[in-house]
């Protein structure tokens, strides 16, 4: 049983023999369930490369019409959001406690800012007809089926990626709690350090969604709008 | 990985429990359960549920096979109807391969054995693993709830078009009760997983693992990769259905193939999921029984890898009549072929273990030789199966039932009797009847041949599965079946009684009833809490009956 | 503790590394290329993943494990890209 003391006299849970064991079995762990996430997103992956392979053409097209300036902006703001996350683990590691709550807090906040872009993102592809079976003209395509494939894989692939990022601003807020209460520090920041991994991966997921899905074919600067 | 031969052992022991308190008897209260970190104890919770999932499951089949007594061919004739037909068949496969069959022997033995046998005091994470059963649970009534409220009779592999589009049946709420359950079993792998690299016991390196950790090991790892990919193809199906958005939908230029290949991915190492720990009890059966080391521990050792790599890569041979590509079929039939290389190679170490061995024919191993006469069996079908032109002739006929039900039942769930049994006296501190064991193992081995052979010659002649009537002139191999099946369910209530029955009247097993090596044996039955009053230090591997006769004759 | 300290430095500069690719990625994504955007775009993707998982991620730090566990979840989901793409691309290679 772990028991709340004081920073520097963490002991480790009774099935360890010591602090560097808890530790490593805690980030094997966190890496372990990464790779089934790598899976989870993978079979969406595999769907929509199946049809990509099918149906280039009217994927491009498609691809075409998503908002390339705000899927930019989100993938910078979800990088940033990666570095503070980054420096933040590396402030518990050295105790630094209030830098630790400030990354915290600006990762979360990067995070949720993604979330409010998403949410624009959605209503404008939702204006511009791009959401079947809620607002969606068929008259406009040549293949308005197989355009519906690509849409629906991008709605199925970005809200499962909401999902999740959604879950790790969940952590993060835990992780500010907990911070706050001087909970971390060089003995003991390994949460840090597993959430850590946990957003990091999120980020990486979108780092391949914004070149599968939004810049399959060739854009123009005309088309750039928020 | 050698991080754990750095650790020094653990100078300073546990305190002694008292004499007498072991992890059964240490806090007492329903309480103590429900909140439970212990393994053990886990353990027990598991085992009370997948025990009644599989009598559940069983209720479904009984009714199926009572039903099939008749041809049916007449409107209204039979026990029940078309559709409930449907559900019932649906739900016998879903109760059973989800909630039965893949937690059984990981979730109860896995569980329960695991740390006992690699000298840890738990499993890396206890609270992850009390969660995984409360998924379980949760996943579980939630598909009963569905299933039992007005059912889904799409069967347990939920094809499209049928499922997304045209069934009017619980779809979507038996699909979120699995893709609950699914992190159950995704938790345990993950525990499983992390525990083997990083709490063996000073001494324990991987070559000296039980080769029953090294199943377990191998079942986590494609319960990690493979489940996902079913949760993603099952929550497509509820998309398609929910948001009426035609993502395997042909008239947008879908393809119902895609949801197959997806499912499938899961689905065919799914079925190594349920073999391999059955394997790696297997494994530890015929070592102690025949009190000799296991022939070539390096093969099956690396056999159980190449089971779980290996089974990744032939899921299409569910697929040949799809529709699927014929390069793709060709493939993936070759595939099919190389992945029973390491189940051959077990099957042969197995008896070479055997062989010239001193044998106690003790109700584990009963269990175990049917095993490996029942899965060598089914397997020989499964090459049958493998070859395009065959599986053409009898794909979604009974000779599939029978080759797969060789494997789950005459294979899986034997072994699972077999390991239940072996492992009941340090569970627990009881012996079981040995003579009413026997007698069960010989009526299951019986009651098995009876329904399951009958059912591939009716498939080679034609019968289709899953369908509620059949040519009258099948009747006979169908009352064979069924009349199998009525004394296969006496063999499966019979341990239920004499093994609770042990409980309050067996008598006391001592640490060591069987005299076998391993880890789990050194600790008293049944274990105190904590496992271990010092940890472990292993010096030897783990079969090494010859030293370990030596010793005990030398006194 | 036995984990090493990374400097804040190297974090910037990886930072500044991916910021710049996502530059370069969507830049590119202006230039008719044809054919190779998707290529282009999943190289340079794997690049600045790469980055996240060695550094920020301190895949490069630490246990080998690790290694091991996302090298896993990677071989599989290259198994279950290649053997699902198989089918798709021969589909259409033989018309009865």
């Amino acid at each position: 049983m772990r028991r709340k003391l004081p920073v520097d006299r963490a002991i480790p849970a009774h099935q360890f023999d010591d602090l560097e064991q808890q530790r490593e079995a805690a980030t094997f762990g966190a890496w372990v369930f990464l790779a089934t996430e790598i899976l989870i997103f993978g079979a969406l992956f595999a769907g929509y490369s199946a049809y990509r392979a099918w149906y280039t053409h009217d994927f491009e097209l498609a691809s075409g019409k998503l908002n390339i300036l705000i899927g930019g902006i989100n993938t910078i703001v979800l990088l940033t959001s990666s570095l503070t996350m980054a420096l933040g683990v590396h402030a518990a590691h050295v105790g630094r406690q209030r830098a630790l709550v400030w990354l915290l807090a600006s990762t979360a906040a990067l995070g949720t800012l993604f979330m409010v872009f998403k949410a624009v993102e959605y209503y404008d592809d939702y204006r511009k007809q791009l959401v079947p079976g809620l607002a969606f003209d068929p008259a406009e395509w040549s293949e308005p089926g197989r355009v519906q494939l690509f849409l629906i894989f991008y709605y199925v692939m970005t809200g499962l990626h909401a999902v999740h990022l959604t879950i790790a601003i969940g952590i993060m807020v835990w992780m500010i709690v907990l911070a706050r209460k001087g909970r971390f520090g060089p003995d003991y920041y390994n949460p840090v350090e597993v959430s850590g991994l946990y957003w990091h991966f999120v980020d990486v997921i979108w780092i391949f969604l914004l070149p599968l899905l939004y810049l399959i074919g060739t854009h123009s600067i005309l088309d750039l709008h928020f | 990985m050698s991080a754990v031969a750095e650790y020094a052992p653990q100078t300073a022991p546990q305190p002694a429990p008292a004499p007498g308190v072991n992890y059964l008897n240490a806090e007492y209260g329903w309480k103590s359960w429900l909140f439970t970190r212990d393994h053990k104890r886990i353990a027990l919770l598991y085992l009370v549920s997948i025990t009644l999932m599989f009598f559940l499951g069983g209720a479904a089949v009984t009714i199926i096979r009572l039903h099939l007594l008749t041809p049916n061919q007449q409107p209204g004739e039979g026990l029940v109807t078309a559709d409930t037909y449907n559900r019932l068949f649906s739900m016998h496969g879903i109760v059973m391969i989800f909630f039965f069959l893949v937690p059984a022997i990981p979730a109860t033995l896995g569980n329960f054995f695991v740390p006992l046998m690699i000298g840890a005091r738990d499993l890396a994470f206890p609270r992850i693993n009390l969660l995984s059963w409360y998924v379980y649970v949760i996943g579980a009534v939630i598909t009963l709830w569905a299933m039992l409220a007005y059912g889904v009779d799409t069967g347990w592999t939920f094809y499209t078009p049928y499922s997304s589009r045209a069934s009017q049946t619980n779809v979507v709420p038996v699909i979120v009760g699995l893709f609950i359950t699914g992190f159950s079993s995704i938790l345990t792998g993950l525990n499983f997983v992390v525990t083997t690299h990083t709490m063996r016991a000073p001494g324990m390196t991987w070559l000296r693992l039980p080769l029953f950790i090294w199943t377990i090991y191998a079942t986590s790892i494609i319960i990690l990769l493979a489940t996902p990919v079913l949760a993603m193809a099952l929550a497509l199906v509820a998309i398609e259905r929910v948001w009426g958005v035609g993502i395997f939908d042909p008239a947008l230029g879908g393809d119902p193939l895609l949801f197959q290949h997806l499912f499938w991915f899961y689905s065919h190492p799914a079925v190594y999921i349920m073999v391999l720990p059955a394997m790696g009890i297997v494994s530890e059966l015929v070592t102690c029984f025949s009190r000799k080391n296991i022939y070539g521990y390096l093969f099956v050792a690396w056999a159980s890898i190449g089971i779980a790599v290996l089974g990744f890569l032939v899921w299409a041979h569910h697929m040949f009549v799809a529709g699927q590509s014929m390069y793709s079929a060709y493939i993936f039939s070759i595939l099919s072929y190389g992945v029973a290389v390491p189940s051959a190679i077990k099957v042969f170490n197995w008896t070479a273990t055997l062989y010239r061995g001193s044998i106690a024919y003790q109700t584990p191993l009963l269990f175990a030789l049917g095993f490996i006469a029942l899965f060598t069996l089914g397997g020989m079908t499964g090459l049958m199966l493998a070859a395009l032109g065959l599986n053409v002739h009898v794909h979604d006929t009974y000779f599939i039932i029978a080759h797969f039900h060789f494997i789950m039942v005459g294979g899986t769930v034997m072994a699972y009797m077999g390991g239940l049994h072996y492992w009941w006296p340090k569970m627990t501190g009881r012996l079981y009847p040995e003579g009413w064991a026997k007698l069960a193992a010989l009526i299951v081995f019986v009651g098995f041949i009876l329904t399951f052979l009958p059912q591939f010659v009716l498939g080679y002649l034609g019968m289709p599965r899953r369908y509620h009537a059949y040519p009258p002139e099948f009747q006979v191999l169908n009352v064979m079946s069924s009349a199998g099946a009525s004394i296969l369910a006496v063999g499966y209530v019979l341990p239920l009684t004499y093994l609770l029955w042990s409980l309050a009247y067996g008598k006391p097993a001592g640490p060591n009833p069987w005299h076998a090596t391993g880890l789990e044996w050194q600790t008293p039955s049944p274990p105190p809490t904590e496992n271990f009053a010092v940890t472990p230090v292993v010096t030897q591997g783990p079969y090494e009956y010859s030293l370990t006769d030596e010793a005990e004759i030398a006194g | 503790m036995t984990a090493r300290v990374i400097p804040p430095a190297t974090y910037y500069t990886v930072f500044a590394a991916l910021i710049g690719l996502t530059f370069l990625t969507v830049g590119i994504s202006f230039v008719p290329l044809g054919e190779m955007h998707t290529a282009v775009g999943l190289t340079i993707a794997s690049i600045k993943a790469l980055l996240v998982i060695l550094f920020f991620m301190h895949l490069l730090y630490g246990s080998k494990a690790n290694w091991l566990a996302i090298g896993a979840g990677l071989f599989w989901l290259g198994i279950l890209l290649a053997l699902t793409l198989a089918d798709y691309f021969t589909r259409h290679w033989w018309t009865y």
